[in-house]
């Protein structure tokens, strides 16, 4: 799976894009859609909470760290609180080691500093046990 | 990536390149669009907190947090060096660090929307297949 980049067929995974930036919801839209997985986008930690207890679940959330209303250390708590047992992969700009420490204590399975890239995605998606089918 | 853009911007350009394809042709000017309508929202709050001479260096940071972020997200790399800058000022609490590398940060950006627009044109005349070629 390392240096491998998976085919555009069609996963079978859903993601959510948790972030309160365009430019970051269209990139990581594009970079889920490129692997084939289904994605919603969402603009803060509230509505990641709010589309949850609406019934819809996911089996990947890329949550940003810093957004409005909700941010997502909040966020990933309560969504752990509900029994939500997604694969959450924090994605932020922040780089100081107590800052990353917090936001996996809050409940994340992985963690990667913006900017996304495929490749990075990919190292999620392997390091969170996701095979996306080739 | 054409000469002319180099120095602006860095390998996170290219990234947004290789995912433009058939189902989204224009993916990388939709995305530079949407930076370009961000950060021109950002300027202009950190333009008028300026104004008013009031210096909350925690708005401004984060102002400039999110502005760095999305810099960051499309390979803005001059635009990003600026951004840091400020932000080191904020945290020092040096009004008028600010006040000069905002200028900067400004100027940078907009070398950079002129010579995206000029790129965009060039792909646009040179039509889908030229731009995949030139881009790699």
């Amino acid at each position: 799976m390392a240096g491998e980049v998976p085919s555009l067929a069609e996963s079978k995974l859903t993601a959510l894009v948790v972030d309160d930036n365009l430019v970051n919801q269209s990139m990581h839209h594009k970079l889920l859609d490129r692997l084939g997985i289904k994605n919603d986008v969402v603009c803060n930690g509230q509505e990641a909470v709010d589309v949850h207890c609406s019934g819809r679940n996911y089996d990947l959330i890329l949550m940003d760290m810093d957004m409005p209303v909700m941010n997502g250390i909040q966020a990933t708590k309560k969504l752990r609180e509900m029994g939500i047992e997604s694969k959450i992969a924090g994605v932020t700009t922040r780089s100081k080691e107590e800052e990353k420490k917090e936001f996996m204590e809050a409940g994340l399975n992985d963690f990667q500093e913006k900017p996304l890239t495929i490749s990075k995605l990919v190292s999620i998606l392997h390091n969170l046990d996701f095979y996306v089918q080739t | 990536m054409g000469k002319c853009m180099q120095g602006y911007l860095d390998e996170q350009f290219m990234e947004l390149e290789e995912l433009q394809d058939d189902v989204n042709p224009n993916f990388v000017e939709e995305v530079a669009t949407l930076y370009f309508k961000d950060s021109a929202r950002l300027i202009n709050s950190i333009d008028q907190a300026l104004e008013r001479g009031s210096f909350d260096f925690n708005r401004l940071d984060n102002y400039m947090h999110q502005f760095k972020g999305s810099s960051t997200s499309i390979g803005a790399s001059k635009v990003k060096t600026e951004c840091t800058m400020f932000r080191e000022y904020c945290r020092m609490g040096n009004a008028e660090g600010c006040l000069r590398t905002f200028q900067q940060v400004k100027k940078e950006h907009a070398t950079l929307r002129k010579k995206l627009e000029h790129y965009f044109q060039l792909a646009r005349q040179a039509g889908p297949k030229e731009t995949a070629r030139r881009s790699k």
